[in-house]
């Protein structure tokens, strides 16, 4: 699956394409860009939704969309070496 | 230490308006990112794995307790809490709104501080010795030379679309607490025979993916006329250097390609030209820059008496103070390397702490370290004991000051988007497995340093034992590297041989420290033990 990320303009925080116009915190309410992806980055950009978006592969687990490459997961998550400020300590960032 | 005049402050108050506008214009919409981008960076604003960095300049890593009560003041205001000290002698936060850097900013202006010369393509923080004023073995002091090489590097017209970054050191004294010989530029400040002061130096050092030890380019520079060579240097780089590829843009390739000798001739005859431009400072100027770093009204006959009764707080003064060049002073490390903790890493609490001891002990005045430690460069010995007691209830005693417990990391890939593998929880496991202080005074001065890509912020190449992040094939891999060195004895590691996962690399580290124990002669350190019998006996062990 593609998934759409980039960071909130204003604060800086890692945002995920969540459908339509629509963009979350949280890596759970990420949904398949799929052949669009390119088309949805340059339109939400444009209308200033995202910062700096780009296109991760990913896939579909147990947990949600989850990104194939550990970086993005450490972005959707937290530092793993500060769980105090990780989003959700639920899921294994490590390996998926 | 020095303070701002009106020209400095105007220049500062400036930079924070015209950020304010940029900020307003990008949040509107009317400056895009691709536009934004190098305006924030020149101020010293990152965008990261989780949001924006700010990178503040800690000028030659020096600062007083009201500056480091606004860096506790930022963290817990804007931030989460904590700051990350660098090697670069500076501090960053990691969870920076846009919204919020242009007040972040003014607050720092306040105390005399920004974010000015910590990215870009420019002359960057110049940073120097950590026990500058101090040391009991230099020659002098190498701040006022700092300040002024950051006064002339500052807004300097010429050097401000530089091919790449520009890294100057200043020290004075033999032994090298800087890395000294690891920067583009690298100046040591020397006395001829005759007394008189000058300065030696080295050009086109660096680590990143090509790591260079920076030849001498001139033995000799009369001090009344570093600027203008330092400026001849620059020019010739800037003039030459690849601005078509940027992993060779760096002044040690073009040290490199055309040669330290023809590198030199070109610097000679550029400077001959500087000498004639009369850029070199008056005098006054020197003296008035001088008159901030004159001696701080030390108490005369002290004893150097300290009552070790207790026996931690004896550990801790044997390994964390310095000598200090008045009888009764010392300069002592608090190390931010507690075993398992994050290296450099300091709440806003602890930051305030270390402010009250500089006020109350130490002159008011911190140094920021290159190995991510904070000193207090002037203190009472017959302080150490209270100082110590404060720092210990704070978890900032740890006695670990050059031992493997006292290691360099880079944020890695839990905070830096160039990073390829973590850094910080290898650093924690080893901390870890070396915790015993014991263990690790057995293991003497021992190096390590951690690097979460080829980048080298965490300054592999210079350990005595070096650990590289990797990638590989998407998962994190760790290479060993042994016998580097960013001191005197400066030295680049090697890589031993085939990676490691997390749990192999900290195996590894141990691995080698038995063979350095088993095979040492009395007296030598590990890199000693290494440069004596070679890479092979580590490697069988490591390998078989």
């Amino acid at each position: 699956m593609k998934i759409l990320t980039g960071n909130d303009l204003k604060t800086g925080d890692v945002i995920w394409w969540a459908g339509d116009t629509r963009w979350s915190r949280h890596l759970a309410d990420s949904v398949d860009a799929g052949d669009e992806a390119e088309a949805i980055l340059k339109r939400e950009e444009a209308a200033r939704r995202v910062n700096v978006p780009y296109v991760v592969d990913g896939k579909q687990t147990d947990q949600g969309p989850m990104p194939l490459h550990i970086k993005e997961r450490i972005r959707a998550f937290g530092p793993t070496v500060r769980t105090d400020l990780a989003i959700n300590t639920s899921i294994p960032i490590v390996k998926v | 230490m020095y303070q701002y005049d009106q020209y400095d402050q105007a220049m500062v108050d400036a930079r924070v308006a015209e950020f304010r506008d940029q900020v307003r214009r990008r949040l509107d919409g009317s400056l895009p990112e691709e536009e934004f981008r190098h305006l924030r960076l020149k101020n010293g604003l990152y965008l990261q794995l989780h949001a924006y960095m700010l990178r503040v300049a800690i000028p030659y890593g020096t600062l007083n307790s009201k500056q480091m009560h606004m860096l506790a003041h930022i963290a817990r205001k804007y931030d989460k809490g904590y700051g990350h000290f660098t090697t670069r002698q500076n501090i960053q936060y990691n969870w920076i709104k846009l919204e919020d850097a242009p007040d972040i900013l003014a607050e720092l202006a306040t105390v005399e501080m920004h974010a000015i010369q910590t990215s870009g393509n420019c002359i960057r923080n110049i940073s120097s010795d950590q026990f500058a004023g101090a040391a009991a073995d230099e020659i002098a002091d190498p701040r006022p030379w700092a300040e002024l090489l950051r006064q002339w590097s500052t807004f300097h017209p010429e050097f401000q679309l530089l091919p790449r970054k520009f890294k100057i050191a200043v020290i004075a004294s033999p032994s090298d607490r800087a890395a000294m010989r690891l920067h583009d530029i690298g100046i040591e400040l020397v006395k001829n025979d005759a007394g008189v002061l000058g300065a030696k130096f080295f050009a086109g050092g660096g680590m990143g993916r090509t790591p260079m030890i920076a030849p001498m380019i001139r033995e000799w520079v009369p001090a009344e006329e570093l600027i203008s060579y330092a400026e001849a240097c620059l020019r010739v780089y800037n003039r030459h250097g690849r601005r078509d590829n940027k992993y060779k843009a760096r002044i040690k390739i073009l040290v490199h390609e055309i040669g330290a000798d023809e590198y030199r001739r070109q610097v000679e005859e550029e400077f001959a030209h500087m000498k004639t431009l009369g850029l070199d400072p008056p005098a006054a100027e020197l003296e008035r820059i001088s008159a901030f770093f004159r001696d701080p009204p030390f108490e005369q006959g002290l004893s150097d008496d300290i009552d070790r009764s207790d026996p931690d707080f004896a550990v801790w003064v044997d390994q964390n103070t310095h000598p200090h060049r008045v009888p009764g002073y010392t300069s002592l490390t608090i190390s931010l390397k507690p075993a398992g903790g994050i290296p450099g890493d300091a709440t806003a609490e602890q930051i305030d702490l270390m402010a009250e001891l500089a006020r109350d002990y130490a002159f008011d005045e911190l140094r920021v370290t290159h190995a991510q430690n904070i000193v207090l460069a002037h203190v009472r010995k017959a302080d150490l004991y209270a100082i110590w007691q404060k720092l210990d209830d704070a978890g900032l005693a740890t006695a670990n000051l050059d031992l493997i417990g006292d290691m360099i990391a880079c944020p890695g890939l839990d905070y830096c988007s160039l990073a390829n593998a973590r850094s910080i929880p290898v650093a924690q496991k080893i901390s870890e497995r070396f915790a015993d202080t014991g263990r690790q005074r057995e293991l003497g001065e021992l190096k390590l340093k951690i690097s979460g890509c080829i980048n080298a912020c965490g300054h592999h190449h210079a350990g005595h034992i070096g650990i590289l992040g990797v990638d590989k094939k998407g998962l994190e891999n760790y290479q060993l590297l042994l016998g580097g060195s960013g001191a005197e004895d400066v030295s680049l590691a090697r890589i031993v041989g085939p990676g490691f996962d997390e749990d192999g690399i900290v195996n590894a580290v141990e691995t080698v420290t038995n063979v350095y124990l088993g095979a040492r002669e009395p007296g030598e350190r590990f890199v000693d033990t290494y440069r004596r019998i070679g890479m092979q006996p580590f490697k069988e062990a490591l390998y078989g």
